[in-house]
């Protein structure tokens, strides 16, 4: 063994260099931008040209933004007080705001009530959207439908509260017979609700119960982005059930119930919406009693709801398809009948893979509700194409209108897509 | 020990419909039939009382009837004295048109910006998400106005054009882009063809379209028999040359036989005249469906190239195969399979959505069928029975060639 031991050595160092920092190259924010930027000839050439991009549409339209006049009576009083120099006239969006989100019929002292309605909607849709919330709150949801009718369209309490009597009884009676058979308690629960509605309907005109009553608003004065709320939440929530029913009978062992879900479903997603649209317009009033009188919003309403549903059918057969088939057999074993291994096992996992999907549906829907302009109704966009812009004090306007729509669309469907992503993370089992 | 024995043999009961499974079905089935049939009878019925009530009947009598009024872009002859079939056909051609023309953007701005999104460019990457999220969350009717009124309120009027010292100039002095459209030179067939028009221009480019078909079959046998000799000795003969022969010289030859002359528009009286006019409703659908539908299928391709696992590059590479045949031979024909199938259903999207055209005045199938004509002749239920027939027919008919797509390039497995 040799003895030469760390004394006889000439020097040896006893603490550790201190670490340096990195070149100023090679980290921090210089490193940042040269990986990320600056990467090679074809990339540096990428960023040039995106700078340049993003310099055009702002130098135009930061002036015009920054310099708009918000408050003038008219298109040419506001180019009197531009005098020449570019900017936005946002003028017409605060004189017709309300126009713009109510419409230009539905009485202007009422705004409240679609307004209440608007800011009761996030309380109702509260709970269904986050399940941190107290379960409570989901009695209110399911009033909500009720009151919301009722706020819009006022009239007599009654009517709304006899339909929701309607619906009480009838799930009572759905729960009290469920334990013996699904099929028949869903009879019986839709059979109590009717009798309920036929009896209310020996109410007489002047009866005290129609005395608590707001002021009716008839349906073709409703208009602005309300139109257009309206027309997207109703759709969706009633197109999901229906959309579940579609989608399971297109599952079906029954051959004759699958063909016409699947000749449904096929023909809705054949055809484009708007012919859709006309049917509600100029056909489907044919299909009702002679005399019955259907008005135009109720005709829409089917026709969208159908058409929705049809392609929330197809998003949740995927969500079926993507199960499984050893959840189908477990159900089958355990001896549960078709409804409780639907409710109880499939279906809770197959809407849960299907609601990116359904969100998309809702996203597409909520746009699509833009169309009903086509049919003269005055939604949003009917109300800029028509009364504001054919107006004498606003007529040429374009790009503000225009913009501040664009702007309200982005931003609800934006967050609505936004939240399905939050949820998708939320709701990911798999620990990847 | 037990004695296996059969259950005794039963016998039917009426509560045996509902409640043994081998017939509860049946009785399920039967009885939405009825159901179905009910249903189906009271609507009938409902739109014949209301029909007799109006003292109409159901008819097709209108389709020979003359149309009445004229539409200004269209691809086939057409006057307001031609039957309001007619009509609707010149509707489908201009629908086909706006489609087809649309499609072929949407999806070169769709592959642009989804392989754009994934750009190690930090900038173009969330520039692309930008346009993405703004595209997707806008409705299309939006676009389609938006763009409209880029055409018809900031480009100048024909009337720019005019004068010693005009306000507006021509594009490179041989397209003009004015408030009514895009004019810019159309071809034409000055020999063989005779008379200058669109039918006799129609006939030149089909048999141009022709040369090409035999050119691309003709090229294909010069492919095949290089692979084969390739195979055979392993040097691949040459074949750029004779591939560019085959692809040009008879279009080329064909051109100069028929003397292909481009005639520029030029201003005459308030209007530019000669050349080809593309109207204003025309190149807002196009450029609105384009832009809006490439921001869908943009998310299809990002997905689609993400799918593929980074296991396929590196193995590729590992076996010293080049960067860009990895990306031919390995990467794109993985990410195709994911990425065709909602490309076909976004195709799908355009021409439905194509039927927005009626907000611009773009005489497609919906704006002459189901607008002029059914506001004309009074027909709702035929036109817009009609209307629905033919987006069927065209969705059925995609769909078919998706489905037949989509079951060839399956993984085949087990």
């Amino acid at each position: 063994m040799s003895d030469t031991s760390a004394s006889a050595v000439a020097f040896v160092r006893t603490e550790s260099v201190p670490a340096s920092a990195p070149p100023s190259n090679a980290a921090g924010p210089v490193k940042w931008v040269k990986d990320n930027l600056f990467a090679g000839v074809g990339n540096s050439i990428l960023t040039v040209l995106a700078i340049l991009a993003i310099y055009m549409v702002l130098s135009k339209s930061m002036p015009w933004i920054l310099n708009g006049v918000w408050d003038a009576p008219s298109l040419s009083a506001c180019r009197e007080i531009l005098n020449g120099e570019t900017g936005a006239c946002f003028a017409v969006l605060s004189e017709r705001w309300n126009q713009l989100l109510f419409g230009f019929k539905y009485p202007a002292e009422l705004y409240w009530r679609p307004a209440t309605a608007f800011v009761l909607l996030f309380v109702a849709a509260a709970p269904v959207l986050f399940f941190d919330l107290p379960r409570k709150l989901l009695i209110f949801t399911g009033l909500y439908p009720f009151l919301a009718f009722w706020l819009i369209w006022g009239g007599p309490i009654f009517y709304p509260l006899i339909a929701l009597i309607g619906l009480i009884v009838a799930y009572k009676v759905f729960v009290a017979f469920e334990k013996n058979n699904f099929t028949m308690a869903l009879g019986l629960g839709a059979l109590s609700a009717i009798v309920i509605w036929y009896l209310s309907g020996f109410v007489g005109e002047n009866s005290a119960l129609l005395a608590l009553s707001l002021e009716a608003v008839p349906s073709r004065d409703l208009g602005g982005f309300m139109l257009n709320m309206m027309l997207g939440v109703t759709c969706v929530s009633l197109s999901l059930p229906l959309g579940i029913a579609l989608a399971l009978g297109r599952q079906s062992s029954m051959p004759f119930i699958r063909y016409i879900c699947v000749i449904f479903i096929e023909f809705i997603r054949g055809v484009p919406l708007i012919t859709l649209l006309f049917v509600a317009s100029v056909m489907l009033s044919y299909f009702f009693p002679p005399g019955s009188g259907v008005d135009l919003f109720i005709r829409v309403v089917i026709m969208i709801t159908m058409f929705s549903s049809a392609y929330i059918a197809e998003v949740i057969r995927g969500g079926l398809a993507a199960l499984p088939k050893g959840q189908y057999e477990a159900a089958d074993s355990l001896g549960l009948d078709y409804p409780q291994a639907m409710r109880l096992i499939i279906l809770p996992q197959a809407l849960k893979i299907s609601i990116p999907g359904i969100v998309n549906v809702a996203v597409g829907l909520f746009k699509d509700t833009t169309l009903v302009s086509v049919i003269s109704m005055f939604d949003m966009i009917g109300m800029i194409r028509g009364p504001i812009v054919a107006s004498t004090d606003w007529n040429g306007i374009y790009w503000e209108l225009f913009g501040f729509a664009a702007l309200l669309f982005f931003v609800v469907c934006y967050g609505i897509s936004q939240y399905s992503q939050w949820l998708e993370r939320r709701l990911a089992t798999d620990h990847r | 020990m037990t004695i296996m024995t059969d259950p005794p043999k039963e016998s039917f009961r009426l509560s045996m419909l509902l409640n043994d499974s081998r017939y509860r079905s049946l009785t399920l089935q039967v009885i939405a039939a009825i159901l179905l049939a009910l249903v189906i009878f009271y609507l009938a019925n409902n739109v014949a009382t209301n029909l007799a009530a109006l003292g109409v009947s159901i008819s097709f009598d209108f389709l020979g009837a003359p149309a009445g009024y004229d539409i200004n872009q269209r691809l086939i002859e057409y006057t307001s004295q031609s039957s309001n079939l007619q009509a609707a056909f010149v509707g489908i051609l201009n629908t086909m048109l706006v489609a087809v023309l649309a499609c072929i953007t949407a999806t070169i701005l769709g592959v642009f910006a989804g392989v754009l999104r994934l750009s190690n460019n930090w900038l173009v990457s969330k520039l692309m998400s930008i346009y993405v999220e703004i595209f997707r969350n806008i409705p299309l009717l939006i676009w389609i106005l938006v763009i409209y009124g880029v055409m018809t309120v900031v480009l100048p009027a024909p009337n720019a054009f005019r004068g010693d010292d005009p306000s507006a100039s021509m594009f490179m002095g041989i397209s003009a882009f004015t408030n009514r459209g895009v004019y810019i030179p159309g071809p034409e067939f000055s020999r063989i063809f005779g008379e200058t028009g669109i039918l006799s221009a129609g006939i030149g480019w089909l048999v141009a379209i022709a040369i090409l078909v035999g050119s691309f079959f003709g090229a294909r046998i010069v492919n095949k028999r290089a692979t084969r000799i390739q195979e055979a000795t392993g040097v691949r003969p040459a074949t750029l040359a004779t591939n560019l022969a085959i692809w040009f010289l008879p279009l080329i030859a064909f051109f100069i036989i028929t003397g292909l002359t481009f005639v520029v528009p030029v201003l005459k009286g308030f209007n530019f005249g000669g050349g080809i006019k593309i109207g204003a409703p025309l190149i807002a659908m196009w450029l609105a469906l384009s832009v809006y539908t490439g921001a869908f299928i943009a998310e299809n391709v990002r997905a689609g190239i993400q799918a593929v696992s980074k296991g396929q590059t590196e193995a590729a590479g590992a076996l010293g195969i080049r960067p860009g045949r990895i990306m031919s031979l390995i990467i794109l024909p993985q990410a195709l399979r994911v990425i065709i199938p909602p490309m076909i259903s976004n195709f799908l999207n355009i021409t439905k959505n194509s039927s927005l055209a009626i907000l611009v005045g773009y005489a497609d199938v919906t704006a002459t069928l189901g607008g002029i004509t059914l506001n004309q002749t009074g027909r709702a239920i035929e036109c817009v029975v009609l209307l629905m027939l033919f987006y069927l027919i065209i969705s059925l008919t995609i769909s078919g060639v998706a489905n037949v797509y989509n079951n060839s390039t399956k993984l085949k497995e087990r």
